[in-house]
């Protein structure tokens, strides 16, 4: 009778022991997490494939660093901010001492590549399923990862590239740098596929269209001096007629002029959500309207900022007169304030001008940090500039220098309101017009650097500015270290 | 059951019947002073009838067997043995021990003999404690145990410590495992008065806990009430107020103004001040924020058990201020507890212990750019806290002053929060002895924690442009939290002895650790009256002004660790030690293609001191050698690190309204698993003269390989820096730590004056070894804005070491800058004045290629000296400790050109020879705020953490009210620092194993004064 009550005990025993024993299945030891979503059993549905979509697009917004710096790189603006040290990754690139370690740099190079990495995630998985509509969404992709693989190129010249895979941890290591012709390949297709398979007309505001993935394959052959394919993509976007310029120059940049006719493709920005130096990639707001803002202004209309990318005296001289551009594009605040009532702060390297078309306005919600939250979207491609790499394609190509002068005076009509401003020039003195005029009309939106650097004008217009080397920024310290020896570092750095 | 009972009963009466009963009864004393001694364990030998002395030592033992024989046992005192041969009422004087060697110490599931202990085993108990007055248990640890270092994050009295035995292993979690009467719990919450032992276990005796037990393992074990004693009330209270150890010297408003002055004209720009005459010392922002703050404590405990049943009830309430902000960075805690212990029969003990504690805490922004103690050391002297009106004055916005630098005073006053924590904890285990050599053991302990907390963002503006200004909606921000774990325990222990000479212990077992954690979150907007008094979601009723999401929630991966364990205890004529220890884990936190580990490891000893030849009446009355070597793991990494989750962010615009899409979260490591750690140990423990002296040594070599390291940096193209993403975790490292422990207590009780000295010594080498990631380092931390991580985890270096430019003094003149290689590349062209940087790899240009290795984090030696006397009714206790050899990095300057500055530069450099060692003060463009050893620091202390001064009453006085003891003291806590450092807190790190030596300015450990009175009836 005791041993059987032992055997009990021991039965006991050996059940709860069991109990542990069980509790080692994988079942149980790996339990799923909760309300969350595995990456590599996605895309079920259409649905899954338009939410992936956005992800993708949400890297667009981080771009507003590209736009910034690009800006401050030429000769149009200066650094500023508040002091020599603030954001010296900033201040470096504005004169030209730039070197591997620049942690804005760095940003623009992990951006746009993540931008790169959502993009293909969606190419990866784009033959699981089927369903109506799928070639559109896959073409909006496709645009996406040649606009982040286009900037790539233009900042820092050869990058890897894998054809519709994400990259693994394992590729810095073995993937090479490809030859530029090779980026170059890999973008041009993605594009042809969007421009195959593209609405026009978009079905949201701010998503791609066929004429968006036209105007960046038109960019991207101008880069690389293919004048025929240029002016062959962009007269097709300009017979298909579905932009136009906007009569009136000052209201493109204005809220109200927000996706309007002439925008052939626009980064989307909103106050409607916080954000924080922590994190300024995860803003939904452009970033880089409060850094241009005015410092510790007080007065009607703008709202304060960190008065960076401010255009300099020449910049203000570069327009002629009579040119209505200039009022709209820089904001002399000597003459605003003292007329409007306002004060405001001088901070680095104060120049008395703003960059008006992407500087902080009234208006907006203000969500805190309210200078990383403004709503002004980012005209990233707009038709004056389709018009005028059209012009240059048609003149620099020696393809037709009429018609080179017909889109270049359209732009220039529209500027100052007649036609007595019109240009006659044709061969090498109308390249030059044409290539004065993206300077004005595109004053403070980014693309005066890049331009500089493909026409070969960059070492006589940037202070600073070295030949052969500054062409393109520096790899990231970083990334030739991860990469192990497979990376080189571009020449010069 | 029923029948079980009568077999025992039956047993019993024919014992009983076959032989004739005895009772003795009396007294026990302490042999020396005629003190009676409450809670002397009596036992009959090799039976498990046991009784204690009550109160007033006194016993009555009944039904006694003639022949058999009584043990009187208790800790510090010599056993002594009464055989019984008939009915009688003695006096037993007990000599108190030479030796402590049979006390029982916890190790692990079971527990053995202190003179048996094999591994690296320190001991804290309850007097160390009581001596300490620690606020939270693990201050007990510092400076009272070799290798065990206890890092405080900040001094605010709510902060966390972080527990660091035998260095830094790692560069995720290095605290140990911690477990309160078996069950996985912590220290931070309980009442250091509920506390009879701590246990840490530093080598490979911790194999037991397999992969939780890497960073060593800290046991805790609650008081327990003794059988046969009478109720015991015990009271402790303290009172007292606290003050700031530092102030750091800054700038007075006329230095300042003349500096500024200074710094202005050498940029080549107009002087901001054109007089300096009336601004005399100006405001001391510190003298103004810091403030005296109250302390006030009280804790009761009852405690006793009759014959089967043991009970102890305790409450504490501890309510703290801090030094800063008072109430607002304060904290209070209430305990309450119950314990229960009962014999359900011969054969079958339970053993109940739960926990109740209340914790609220309120805390202020500190320890980064924008904190209270920042702002208060960066705020300019010359301007006045308020102005004419009273109301706060405002830091301008202009250039210069930072965005970030706001009246500190103003911050204070505006901030609101609130956190509420309910926790519930304890644990009830089951013992049954199948048969005298075999026990089994079942035990439940769980943990429960619920929190509140509450904050307000009213609308404030501190001066145009400043981050903090909220000028648009006030907000109330609410969460509650809830998380909850539980250890259950079974095992079984089986000792056998074969052969006379031959014992075995055999304990096999398992564990399953659960844990699981969720949690709401909810923002109310326009808060009435923009008032505290109101900031609550029920009647912040306004919508916020854009469609943005006021609530939030989430669930945690349950965590589950089902392990197996088991070890073999083995020793040869009780000289020589043997044991072996198995452990198999499984961890929900492993990734699939490593889901199983297993843990092995062997402890050996030698009592040399028992051998015949030895002769133990010598100088040498106790002599063992001791040496381990095992592996353990340590798997404290994010649960769904293997996991590709899409928990990115991908929120975009489309029509103008946000857009939800979806977004891959961190990058994915499916070979993921734990760290190991081959821990090696060899030591003795001796005595010597008498006994009065001992020592304990030991020397480590432990290495951690795979280390799981977080987000480690890994390119830009795998889109890590994408909104919600991050870098993956990867076991890509090595760090090695060795060293030496020295021990010596010196314990003289024979006079009146009774002294106890102790000291320990412990050497920390640390090395990185393998980083196997891409770049060969990890960095972290930040050092001013924009400037690379300072810190890194590099091969050859200690972890956490400092990364920077090196100086070579200051350039004197032109000619000087001419003949050194320009510095332009580090962002100006250097000027006389200004700080000359090493062209550490020599190649002709100075740049970021010449960043090399100027400090560490990790100390040299950490030391602990001890002393307490006793002479009649006076008790004086003295704990120091000190830290050797650490660096710090000086982060706490904003090097904007009006803000204030540290007065070290009134050494400035302002001419040829003038100063080789602080650079010129200029507003423009120089390359003298990089990071470079000019932030370096030597960190090394020593501080008196505790000076006491106690008296207790005569106990022929108080024994007439009814007390057993009234104590009565004064105590001033973390009394004095020697340093050399600048900064607030030499001793402060914030526990990050790579950037812990970065100094953003910490909030100081307070000094406490307090008088307090200990009453035992």
């Amino acid at each position: 009778m005791k041993m059987k009550r032992y055997n009990i005990k021991i039965s006991y025993f050996i059940m709860s022991l069991l109990l542990i024993i069980t509790s080692c299945s994988d079942e149980f030891v790996n339990e799923k997490p909760p309300y969350s979503i595995d990456s590599e059993s996605y895309f079920n549905n259409k649905q899954e494939y338009e939410n992936a979509l956005i992800g993708a697009y949400d890297m667009l917004q981080s771009s507003y660093l590209n736009v910034m710096l690009g800006e401050i790189a030429s000769d149009n603006t200066l650094s500023g901010g508040e002091s020599a040290t603030d954001f010296v990754g900033i201040q470096q690139v504005d004169e030209m001492i730039h070197t591997p370690i620049n942690s804005e740099l760095r940003n623009i190079w992990n951006w746009m590549f993540a931008g790169v990495y959502r993009a293909s995630y969606i190419l990866e998985f784009k033959d699981k399923i089927d369903f109506e509509g799928k070639n559109q969404i896959i073409a909006e992709a496709r645009f996406l990862k040649a606009y982040y693989n286009f900037e790539l190129v233009k900042w820092f010249g050869p990058i890897p590239i894998k054809v519709d895979k994400r990259f693994s941890v394992k590729d810095v290591e073995t993937l090479p740098r490809a030859p530029l012709t090779e980026v170059y390949a890999n973008i041009e297709s993605d594009l042809a596929f969007a421009i195959e398979n593209l609405n026009p007309i978009p079905s949201q505001k701010g998503r791609a269209t066929k004429g968006a993935a036209q105007a960046l394959l038109g960019k991207v052959y101008l880069f690389q001096n293919k004048y025929v394919n240029a002016s062959n993509v962009l007269q097709d976007l300009i017979d298909d007629a579905n932009y136009s310029l906007v009569t009136n120059y000052n209201t493109i940049f204005e809220n109200e002029g927000e996706n309007g006719l002439e925008s052939v493709f626009e980064v989307q920005y909103t106050d409607a959500e916080g954000a924080g130096f922590g994190c300024l990639q995860c803003s939904e707001g452009n970033v880089a309207v409060g850094f241009n803002g005015i410092r510790n202004y007080d007065g009607p209309l703008y709202d304060s900022g960190f008065s960076f990318n401010v255009p300099t005296q020449e910049t203000y001289n570069s327009f002629e007169a009579g040119d209505n551009r200039r009022d709209v594009a820089i904001l002399n605040i000597v003459s605003w304030s003292a007329s409007n009532n306002a004060t405001y702060g001088e901070g680095y390297k104060h120049t008395g001008f703003f960059n008006k078309k992407y500087i902080a306005r009234k208006g907006d919600s203000n969500i805190g940090d309210q200078n990383l939250t403004n709503p002004n979207n980012y005209r990233a491609i707009r038709y004056a500039d389709v018009l005028l790499m059209a012009a240059e394609a048609y003149n620099r190509g020696g393809i037709d220098d009429a018609k080179a002068r017909t889109y270049l005076n359209e732009v220039r009509r529209r500027a100052f309101g007649d036609t007595n401003h019109d240009i006659s020039a044709s061969g090498a003195a109308l390249t030059d017009f044409i290539w004065a005029e993206r300077r004005v009309e595109l004053m403070g939106e980014g693309h005066r650097f890049f331009d500089l650097v493909r026409t070969g004008k960059a070492a006589q217009a940037i202070n600073g500015f070295t030949p052969n080397k500054n062409e393109v920024f520096p790899i990231p310290f970083e990334e030739i270290q991860f990469s192990n020896g497979n990376w080189q570092q571009n020449t010069g750095y | 059951m029923k029948s079980k009972l009568l077999v025992i009963i039956f047993i019993l009466i024919s014992s009983i019947g076959f032989s004739q009963k005895h009772e003795i009864s009396g007294k026990v004393m302490d042999g020396s002073s005629g003190v009676p001694l409450p809670g002397v364990n009596i036992t009959v030998k090799n039976t498990s009838q046991t009784i204690a002395t009550d109160v007033d030592g006194k016993f009555k033992f009944s039904n006694l067997l003639k022949g058999s024989t009584l043990v009187f046992s208790y800790i510090g005192y010599q056993n002594f043995e009464l055989k019984v041969t008939q009915s009688q009422e003695i006096t037993v004087s007990l000599k108190e021990s030479k030796n402590s060697l049979d006390e029982i110490v916890v190790v692990g599931y079971g527990s053995v003999k202190k003179k048996n202990l094999t591994g690296s085993v320190s001991l804290v108990s309850s007097a160390t404690i009581e001596n300490l007055k620690p606020i939270k248990v693990e201050q007990a640890l510092q400076g009272t145990v070799a290798g065990v270092q206890v890092l405080a994050n900040s001094g605010a009295p709510s902060s966390k410590l972080d527990i660091r035995i035998r260095g830094i292993s790692s560069n995720g979690e290095n605290g140990p495992l911690v477990l309160v009467d078996g069950y996985q719990g912590n220290m931070e919450l309980l009442n250091p008065s509920d506390i009879e032992s701590i246990t840490v276990l530093k080598d490979a005796q911790a194999a037991v806990y397999g992969a939780v037990g890497a960073n060593g393992v800290v046991l805790v074990t609650t008081k327990q009430g003794k059988k046969n004693s009478k109720t015991k009330f015990t009271f402790n209270s303290y009172t007292g107020f606290q003050e700031t150890t530092k102030k750091i010297r800054v700038l007075d408003a006329t230095e300042y103004a003349l500096l500024l002055n200074e710094s202005y004209t050498n940029a080549g720009l107009a002087a901001p001040y054109s007089s300096v005459v009336g601004l005399g010392e100006g405001t001391n922002w510190q003298d103004e924020v810091f403030k005296l703050a109250p302390i006030i404590n009280n804790d009761l405990s009852v405690s006793g058990g009759s014959d089967k049943i043991t009970y102890t009830f305790s409450a504490s309430k501890i309510k703290q201020d801090g030094i800063v902000g008072l109430e607002k960075s304060g904290f209070d805690r209430g305990t309450a507890r119950i314990a229960i212990g009962a014999d359900l029969s011969e054969k079958l003990t339970i053993k109940t212990n739960l926990i109740y504690t209340d914790f609220n805490r309120q805390g202020l922004n500190e320890g980064g750019l924008g904190s209270v103690l920042f702002n208060a050391i960066n705020t300019p002297s010359v301007f006045k806290p308020y102005d004419a009106v009273g109301n706060f004055t405002q830091v301008p916005s202009t250039p210069g002053y930072g965005i970030e630098v706001i009246n500190p005073l103003a911050q204070i006053q505006n901030t609101y929060n609130r956190y509420n924590q309910e926790r519930l904890n304890g644990s009830i285990g089951l013992e049954y002895k199948l048969f005298d050599n075999l026990k089994l053991t079942s035990r439940y302990g769980f943990q429960r924690g619920n929190s509140v907390d509450k904050s307000f963002n009213p609308l404030i503006n501190y001066g145009d442009g400043k981050v903090f200004n909220n000028v648009t909606q006030s907000t109330v921000s609410q969460n509650t939290q809830k998380f909850s774990n539980y250890t259950f325990d079974l095992f079984a222990e089986y000792e056998k002895r074969i052969l006379e000479n031959h014992k075995f212990k055999l304990t096999i077992g398992g564990t399953l650790f659960e844990e699981n954690g969720e949690g709401l979150f909810a923002t109310g907007y326009d808060v009435p009256n923009n008032s505290w008094e109101f900031a609550d979601i029920a009647l912040a009723i306004g919508l916020p002004k854009e469609p943005v999401r006021t609530n939030g929630s989430y669930k945690s991966t349950p965590y589950k660790r089902p392990s197996f364990f088991g070890t073999i205890d083995y020793d040869y004529k009780k000289k020589y030690l043997l044991s072996y220890i198995f452990r198999r884990d499984q961890s929900s936190k492993f990734g699939p293609n490593n889901s199983v580990a297993y843990f092995n490891s062997v402890l050996t000893g030698w009592i040399i001191s028992d051998e015949d030849f030895f002769n133990k009446e010598g100088k040498i009355n106790f002599l063992k050698l001791r040496a381990s070597y095992g592996t353990l793991g340590n798997d404290a990494i994010s649960g769904d690190t293997f996991r590709s989750l899409l928990s990115g962010e991908g929120v975009y615009v489309f029509d103008n309204s946000l857009v939800s899409g979806v977004a891959l979260g961190t990058i994915t490591n499916p070979d993921v698993k734990w760290e190991s750690d081959t821990k090696l140990d060899i030591g003795f423990d001796a005595k010597l003269f008498n006994n009065k002296i001992e020592i304990t040594a030991d020397y480590y070599n432990n290495t951690r390989k795979d280390l799981l390291i977080r987000a480690t940096p890994v390119s830009g193209i795998n889109g890590g820096s994408a909104p919600g993403s991050g870098n993956p975790t990867v076991n890509a490292g090595t760090v090695k730590n060795k060293g030496f422990e020295f021990s010596i207590n010196y314990k003289n009780n024979d006079k009146k004056l009774k002294y106890n000295l102790g000291f320990n010594i412990a050497s920390l080498n640390n090395e990185v070894t393998e980083v196997k990631n891409s770049s060969g380092y990890i960095e972290s931390g930040a050092f001013s804005t924009g400037q690379p991580s300072p810190t890194r985890m590099q091969v050859g270096q200690p972890i956490g070491s400092f990364y920077g430019y090196q100086t070579d003094g200051i350039f004197q003149n032109q000619a000087e800058v001419n003949a050194h290689p320009s510095q332009l590349a580090l962002g100006a062209e250097a000027q006389p004045g200004d700080l000359r940087f090493k062209d550490v790899n020599g190649d002709g240009l100075i740049n970021a290629n010449d960043r090399t290795f100027i400090g560490k984090a990790i100390p040299d030696y950490t030391l602990g000296f001890n002393m307490t006397f006793n002479y009649g009714g006076f008790d004086f206790v003295a704990y120091s400790y000190a830290s050797i050899g650490n660096d710090m990095i000086r982060n706490y300057e904003r090097t904007e050109n009006k803000l204030n500055k540290l007065n070290y530069v009134l050494d400035r450099w302002t001419g040829e020879g003038t100063s080789t060692e602080v650079p010129r003060v200029t507003a423009g463009a120089s390359s003298n705020n990089l990071f470079s050893d000019y932030f370096v620091e030597d960190a090394s202390f020593f501080r008196i953490q505790n000076i006491q001064l106690g008296y207790s009453l005569p106990s022929t006085f108080i024994e007439k009210v009814g007390f057993s003891k009234v104590r009565l003291y004064a105590s001033v806590n973390n009394a004095l620092t020697l340093t050399k450092y600048r900064g607030f807190d030499p001793a402060a790190n914030s526990g990050d194993p790579i950037s812990g030596g970065i100094d953003y300015g910490y909030y100081p450990t307070p000094r406490i004064y307090m008088l307090g009175i200990n009453v035992n009836f």
